[in-house]
């Protein structure tokens, strides 16, 4: 059925889609709306979904711990200082293999008070162990939920999910899209570790170095092997559903002799820049990485060319992050472009300038004095 | 006793300390509760006590989580659970810290909310799993390894900020009268939604007593009255077992804590604010259960 709705919206709709047991929620700007909905719809009886209005967000990630371990169908949703609340919450989820589903409206931190995009939350959240996905569209928001809990409850995955979307930008935009007559494309819930009175076991008992180490090394396995799972899982929603999405949306790059590199809602604003670039006779191409963890091999189609990366983030004292896990992972030396922070705005014309003025191996710090 | 079941959901041989009152209270627990329960752990002494990975010293699922979780987690669990249609008790088995300290939050959303579990809090009025730093619930005068000379402090009224939550059903107990722990525990588990126990647990090493000496302390507490046993279904009060004694006449309190190794820095002026204290807080239950309040 096609609609037209907010980010948050189809969101709040693949939830209700995929059919959770449990919803256990607290409410942020600007994810608000995605568990407002979700009230709707457990409210109204179209969601046959427990609801637990906990009283934070560490209790909300603490209470779908408790339910995905008790082997149900588990769903969050959060955003900025919830997310970096939850901190605690995200390592302990993702080192029990809890397959629990996230929505976070990236916003940035405070202080001062901001509640607009910035990806500085879910960035520092990288290392928790959790796959994290950027959508930049209404409709990917909705595909890449419903999605993401088929992945993460595979059994080669058994790890948390994070799907990210641009606060304001995208959570608050509307645009058309459809759902989807699921049928079985998402299977039951079979959590092989669930609590089971019948065979009483210790859960997260003191673990002595070797045992933990080894429990580190499954985390890691299992981020890698979710590659697989990930484009197994797209792969057939192309087919039963039409749409197509991989590790990073690629645009133009075949030829492209400079390659712009962002992630999220600049993912569609790249692609503008990259049409009238090359208008102008600059052979660009975008790469927008979708999924971040686990990160996209992107070596060979960075690899010689002149890579400017749009960072909607940092890391004091060090740099842009995605640019730098560019640098680390893919031998180039990119120009590295600071701009969004806050909801600051990006337009089109602005990703073709830093494109123009590009010098390798340095950082732009846009629209700031310098 | 008769009526408290042979089976052990708990071995013999744990890391426990020895007289190590906390795996007592475990022990009655799980007996009351049986095998139909999972037990939700903080960071606490339980945590030690049920063993090291692949071990497990419990014949009952038990979740260990993050310290200020697991009321949460609970929450979670027990929606799980009654979604799936199964009757499983869900039981937070938690410390002093865990509970008056870091876990409150979580404590308290999940008894306004109405959560279908129980929560029993064990006391050994500090953070004895890590070598006895204070907590909320460490009483004044007391010496622990951060209030080297002695708590300023009286401890956190936990039992008033329960009750303010108007659960289905709370009460208090102590390892040395299990009689009354299990019973009270039968009770809790009877009845649905958010219940709260309250279960004072003496600690050799922390309190500076010898081990062997575990119930005549908890004994001592309820006889000076600086422990009180009682139970609040639907907002009634009663006073139970050896506590309807102590209402009437007590042992000064000075015979509770001089044989502590804990108070040994106590000043005249603690022990007179601590005598005080228990006196006004027996007035008031006494009140409260003859309906006066």
């Amino acid at each position: 059925m096609l609609t037209i709705a907010t980010g948050n919206k189809a969101v709040a709709t693949a939830v209700r889609d995929a059919k959770p047991k449990v919803v256990a929620a607290y409410p942020i700007t600007p994810q608000t709306e995605i568990v407002e909905n979700i009230a709707d719809f457990v409210s109204s009886g179209e969601l046959d979904s427990r609801y637990i209005p906990v009283e934070s967000e560490h209790s909300s990630m603490a209470a779908c711990m408790g339910s995905s371990i008790a082997g149900v169908r588990t769903f969050t949703a959060t955003s900025s200082h919830g997310l970096v609340y939850m901190c605690e919450m995200l390592h302990m989820v993702a080192a029990a293999r809890l397959p629990i589903v996230m929505a976070n409206a990236n916003r940035a931190l405070g202080p001062g008070w901001n509640v607009w995009a910035e990806h500085s939350d879910s960035l520092s959240m990288r290392d928790t162990g959790w796959l994290q996905v950027y959508v930049s569209t209404v409709q990917e928001a909705y595909d890449a939920t419903l999605m993401a809990f088929r992945i993460a409850e595979d059994n080669d995955v058994l790890l948390p999910v994070m799907v990210n979307l641009d606060g304001f930008l995208l959570t608050h935009i509307m645009q058309g899209f459809e759902t989807v007559e699921l049928g079985d494309f998402i299977p039951e819930t079979d959590l092989p570790h669930k609590i089971d009175v019948n065979n009483p076991g210790g859960y997260g008992t003191l673990t002595p170095p070797n045992e933990h180490f080894k429990f580190r090394w499954d985390i890691e396995r299992a981020l890698r092997d979710s590659v697989r799972i990930i484009e197994e899982t797209e792969s057939e929603f192309e087919k039963r559903f039409g749409r197509k999405y991989g590790m990073t949306e690629d645009y133009r790059t075949e030829d492209a002799v400079v390659i712009i590199v962002s992630m999220g809602t600049l993912g569609k604003e790249m692609e503008v820049a990259v049409d009238s670039l090359r208008e102008e006779g600059i052979k660009a191409g975008s790469v927008r990485i979708r999924w971040y963890r686990p990160f996209p091999d992107l070596k060979s189609r960075l690899e010689g060319r002149d890579i400017v990366v749009i960072d909607r983030d940092y890391s004091f004292g060090f740099g842009g992050i995605v640019a730098n896990e560019i640098r680390a992972k893919c031998n180039v030396k990119p120009y590295s472009v600071i701009a969004g922070l806050g909801g600051q705005e990006v337009t089109y014309d602005d990703i073709a300038e830093f494109v123009r003025d590009r010098k390798a191996d340095s950082e732009f710090w846009f629209g700031v004095n310098e | 006793m008769a009526e408290i079941p042979e089976e052990e959901y708990i071995l013999k041989t744990t890391s426990a300390c020895a007289g190590c009152s906390a795996s007592l209270i475990l022990r009655y627990v799980t007996k009351a509760a049986g095998p139909d329960t999972v037990l939700v752990v903080p960071a606490c002494c339980t945590s030690v006590i049920q063993g090291i990975y692949p071990d497990t010293a419990m014949n009952i699922p038990v979740y260990n989580v993050a310290f200020a979780s697991a009321a949460a987690v609970a929450s979670g669990m027990s929606e799980a659970f009654r979604a799936e249609g199964k009757d499983t008790n869900v039981i937070c088995f938690a410390g002093d810290g865990g509970t008056v300290d870091i876990g409150i939050q979580a404590l308290s959303g999940a008894l306004e909310r109405g959560t279908d579990f129980l929560y029993i809090c064990y006391d050994n009025e500090a953070y004895s799993n890590t070598g006895m730093q204070r907590s909320g619930a460490t009483p004044l005068g007391a010496r622990t390894t951060t209030t080297p000379a002695g708590k300023t402090e009286f401890r956190k009224d936990l039992d008033a900020i329960i009750a303010a939550h108007n659960p289905v059903y709370m009460a208090t107990a102590c390892s040395a009268y299990p009689d009354d722990l299990y019973k009270k525990i039968k009770k809790a588990l009877s009845v649905p939604g958010p219940k709260f126990m309250h279960v004072l647990a003496p600690c050799p090493p922390g309190w500076r007593y010898p081990s062997d000496k575990t119930i005549d302390m908890g004994k001592l507490a309820v006889k000076s009255g600086m422990w009180v046993l009682y139970e609040r279904e639907n907002g009634k009060l009663s006073i139970t077992g050896a506590s309807k004694a102590a209402m009437v006449k007590r042992i000064p309190v000075l015979d509770y804590i001089k044989v502590q190794g804990r108070f040994k820095t106590a000043t005249e002026e603690d022990i007179e604010a601590l005598q005080k204290s228990v006196d006004l807080g027996i007035e008031k239950l006494k009140k409260e259960a003859e309906g006066i309040c």
